[in-house]
């Protein structure tokens, strides 16, 4: 895809973690609207996550743009996959279809 | 040219958009991380297309993303899409 060596760091974190969160600020101080929607969206499903501070790393913070193809943070992956940001992760938890895509991808949540 | 006229502008030329809406929210934002003096910064588009009949919420937002390459490396902070097809909108096409 690229020689961008921090694509490689990106890769591993989604090889080790079910579900991937890249953000701005942690789940616990989110530090933009956007990201801190998403937080509580995977909250609300009960769906352990992995953030990742764009803020912490300038090389995450554009790496990941460019991985994804994807203009905007936060970006939310779940095993390997990018399934988008806060418009669409909201669209898909109101129909339903977020918790349905974890159980499909085998995922567990609390409120299953 | 007003950023959310740009937006407008290029949005109708690349989606053909039978209904288009471009909201500057960057009032809501200002003074927080992202926001640039004299504003301009975060906006909200609702978009209603044929182009997007067939395709995914993630195709749908690549093909806004895509007319909006420039604007989104420069200047706009945020933006929040919503693409939907006429049917979905109840409108006729």
């Amino acid at each position: 895809m690229s020689d961008n060596p921090v694509f490689d760091t990106i890769q591993s974190e989604l090889d080790a973690n079910d579900v991937v969160l890249f953000m701005k600020g942690t789940p616990v101080f989110p530090q933009c609207g956007f990201s801190s929607m998403v937080v509580q969206v995977l909250s609300h499903v009960g769906v352990k996550f992995k953030g990742i501070d764009v803020l912490a790393n300038d090389d995450v913070r554009n790496g990941i743009k460019e991985f994804s193809n994807w203009p905007t943070i936060p970006q939310l992956y779940i095993k390997g996959e990018f399934v988008g940001g806060c418009d669409i992760i909201r669209e898909m938890y109101e129909a339903g279809e977020l918790q349905e895509t974890l159980k499909a991808k085998g995922v567990a949540t609390e409120a299953a | 040219m007003s950023m959310a006229a740009i937006i407008e502008q290029k949005l109708h030329a690349a989606l053909a958009p039978i209904r288009l809406e471009v909201e500057d929210q960057s009032h809501l934002h200002a003074g927080h991380a992202g926001a640039r003096e004299g504003g301009e910064s975060h906006f909200a588009v609702l978009i209603v297309a044929e182009i997007f009949s067939n395709s995914s919420r993630l195709a749908r937002q690549r093909l806004v993303n895509e007319a909006l390459r420039e604007e989104l490396a420069g200047s706009i902070h945020a933006l929040s899409i919503r693409a939907v097809t006429p049917e979905e909108a109840g409108e006729i096409s």
